[in-house]
């Protein structure tokens, strides 16, 4: 069983979701991924998610576009971010780890040499935010080659045929974006993710996460009631760059961050 | 072309996050239906014609022509459409599919602020709100622009990320609409971005080359030789190539912005210097560097400083249909003031990339030859650059 599989599975035998943070590879320094993933498993991170930079992502908020352009400033590369994922996985072969980004690096790298080259590293799925799957086939094969799984979106827009498509499509889990609009946006809509995650599961058996504008311990807890996980990205990002100065200073307002979230979902 | 998902070839597609890929899909059936809406049509040639004071002239420039001793050139004179460019024929498209959607809101990414003029443009004709997103260094250059969009009663929203330029201004345009989908129609203002849009907005632009084509039988009793238009995105120089592709005997080229020169690096060329990749929901050739990163262009014009181009031309390319050349900054600029001084038309610094290598062109062939180039739009907007290059305080 993948790792993605194992991890959903056992936290579905003690009644628990997936803790999913998010940061920008290589924000605010190369040096400072590698602790900070390591720090946010000891907070309570179930599944690690780690953000490739691109000079244009057209799917982010102000926040992580500006997380962005912090890595790219030390040319983080998505090499260096499988660099980073092996140098975790030496001593954390459990937790598994999704790469976020955009396709055009990856087209860049030819996506059979990505494939190979992020399965030895240690990666375990891959979300590509402007690959749907109509045009995604030829990344999905090389992908399920080496056991990665292809995570796709769905969206408050995708209709019932969609997410009837993607559900046959995807592995690992599906990620719901909670609302339209980019990342760190505000407005949370409850009801409107329970309906949409109820109709979501009709179609799909795999695990579904929910993301977008989950930005605290309340937020974390009234998703975490319908979904199996909960990925939070901007405001982790957010305190990387408040204290991008300090290591340390960085993973102690993340984990607190975490922190609180775990214990409010673990009440659910 | 392009086929039934927007693929030129190996280009175009739809490369989007899942939140729009529905709200293409409903773009694309209700401009299916209004393609075929003679009503609709009615409308737009109606518009076309007493809105934006079609069809453009087409001029032949003998005294220009005479001067370079070459081929006989001719003008489309797109300059002299309202809002001074090609942009409006495409505008005008939209608009009416953004009114028949029921939209109330318009968006529009623009570089050297034609386009966002020309949605403006629409906007007020149309009552709708309007929102232009335009490159920090933009807002900087092309200042008239701005101000005219601002007396149409559009917002401007300096875009500050990135490069500042026009690519980061079409970021910027799809966070909006991704965020306002429901009651907000993206007018993108040239042949890319994800399908329907390179198809659609090539549609709407090829009125010029039907014009054209027309306008030299009556003229010349003959197919021109050769059609040369500048390429930014591309939507004027597809707008003219459109009706003569099946005219083999007539060679297309579109003029590149070459900046400092292409062998520096400095340069908006990614049809003549550049590779395919994935960018802004198509695939199509692009400035990258070797990690798959957008990098940044470099063109006097802001038109023409975008690193990728229409999916439809990364195709002509390569089944070699068209040829794809550079014009440097400082030859679209001596060909700005030639034109301007010999005819007595002051050209956009956009389309001056054309006229730099059309007129090179012209001189290697025979004065019973003939080309068209496409004069895509008037260069008011850029006489604060052309000052501040020469010195001048206006
Ligand atoms: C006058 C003029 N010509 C050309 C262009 C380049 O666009 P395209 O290549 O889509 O025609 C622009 C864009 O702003 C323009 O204003």
């Amino acid at each position: 069983m993948s790792r993605l599989a194992t991890r959903f599975s056992d936290l579905k035998k003690h009644h628990r979701k997936a803790l999913i943070p998010f940061i920008t590879a290589g924000d605010p320094h190369p040096d400072v991924t590698v602790g900070l993933m390591h720090d946010m498993v000891k907070a309570g991170a179930d599944i690690l998610e780690l953000g490739v930079p691109f000079s244009d992502p057209m799917a982010e908020g102000p926040v992580i576009q500006l997380a962005c352009e912090r890595a790219l400033k030390h040319n983080v590369s998505l090499r260096d971010v499988l660099g980073m994922v092996k140098t975790f996985r030496k001593t954390d072969a459990a937790t598994p780890i999704v790469l976020m980004g955009y396709l055009n690096p990856v087209e860049v790298m030819g996506y059979r040499v990505f494939a190979k080259a992020a399965a030895e590293a240690g990666v375990d799925g891959v979300i590509v935010v402007d690959l749907p799957p109509e045009e995604g086939a030829d990344l999905v094969v090389e992908l399920k080659a080496h056991q990665l799984d292809m995570i796709f979106l769905l969206a408050p827009t995708s209709t019932p045929e969609r997410m009837a498509m993607i559900g046959a499509m995807a592995s690992g889990f599906v990620y719901y974006v909670s609302l339209k609009g980019v990342t760190g946006a505000a407005s949370l809509d409850v009801q409107s993710v329970v309906d949409k995650v109820n109709q979501i599961r009709q179609n799909t058996k795999i695990p579904v996460g929910v993301g977008f504008g989950i930005r605290d311990a309340d937020s974390a807890r009234k998703i975490s009631a319908v979904a199996d996980a909960v990925i939070v990205g901007s405001a982790v990002v957010q305190r990387v760059a408040d204290n991008a100065g300090d290591a340390r200073k960085i993973s102690a307002s993340v984990c607190e961050l975490l922190s609180s979230m775990r214990t409010a979902m673990d009440k659910v | 072309m392009p086929d039934e998902r927007g693929h030129f070839g190996i280009y175009g597609g739809k490369f989007v996050a899942e939140t729009l890929m529905q709200p293409l899909e409903d773009l694309r059936q209700a401009y299916e239906k209004v393609k075929h809406d003679k009503t609709f049509q009615a409308q737009f040639d109606h518009d076309l014609a007493h809105y934006v004071g079609r069809p453009s002239p087409l001029y032949h420039a003998e005294r220009w022509s005479k001067q370079l001793g070459g081929a006989q050139i001719y003008l489309k004179r797109e300059d002299l459409n309202h809002t001074g460019a090609h942009k409006i024929n495409n505008t005008i498209g939209q608009g009416l599919l953004a009114r028949y959607m029921g939209k109330t809101r318009i968006i529009a990414e623009t570089g050297a602020g034609q386009h966002g003029v020309a949605s403006a443009t629409v906007a007020a004709r149309f009552g709708m709100e309007c929102v232009v997103y335009m490159g920090a260094d933009d807002v900087q250059r092309q200042a008239p622009n701005v101000f005219r969009m601002k007396l149409l009663g559009a917002t401007v929203v300096p875009v500050t990320s990135g490069s500042k330029t026009l690519k980061d201004a079409l970021n910027e345009a799809m966070r909006d609409w991704v965020t306002n989908v429901d009651n907000t129609f993206y007018i993108i203002g040239t042949v890319a971005g994800p399908h329907p849009y390179p198809a659609m907005v090539r549609d709407f632009q090829a009125i010029i080359g039907r014009e054209a084509k027309r306008q030299i039988m009556q003229q010349a009793g003959r197919l021109p030789d050769a059609l040369v238009a500048c390429v930014g995105g591309g939507s004027n120089a597809i707008g003219l190539f459109h009706d003569f592709l099946g005219d083999e005997s007539v060679k297309l080229y579109g003029v590149e912005g070459g900046g400092d020169g292409v062998e520096t690096g400095r340069h908006a060329a990614p049809l003549s210097a550049g590779k395919p990749g994935v960018l802004h929901g198509n695939r199509t050739y692009l400035m990258e560097d070797v990690n798959g990163q957008i990098i940044e262009t470099h063109s006097i014009s802001a038109g023409l400083d975008y690193p990728g181009v229409g999916p439809e031309h990364a195709w002509l390319k390569d089944c070699g249909r068209a040829t794809y050349v550079a014009a440097t900054d400082k030859e679209a600029l001596a060909a700005f003031h030639e034109v301007t001084r010999t005819e007595g038309i002051i050209p956009a610094l956009e389309s001056s990339h054309a006229l730099a290598y059309g007129a090179k062109l012209a001189k290697t062939m025979k004065p019973d030859q003939i080309i068209i180039i496409n004069l895509s739009g008037r260069g008011d907007k850029d006489i604060n650059t052309i000052a501040r290059i020469e010195g001048i305080t206006l």
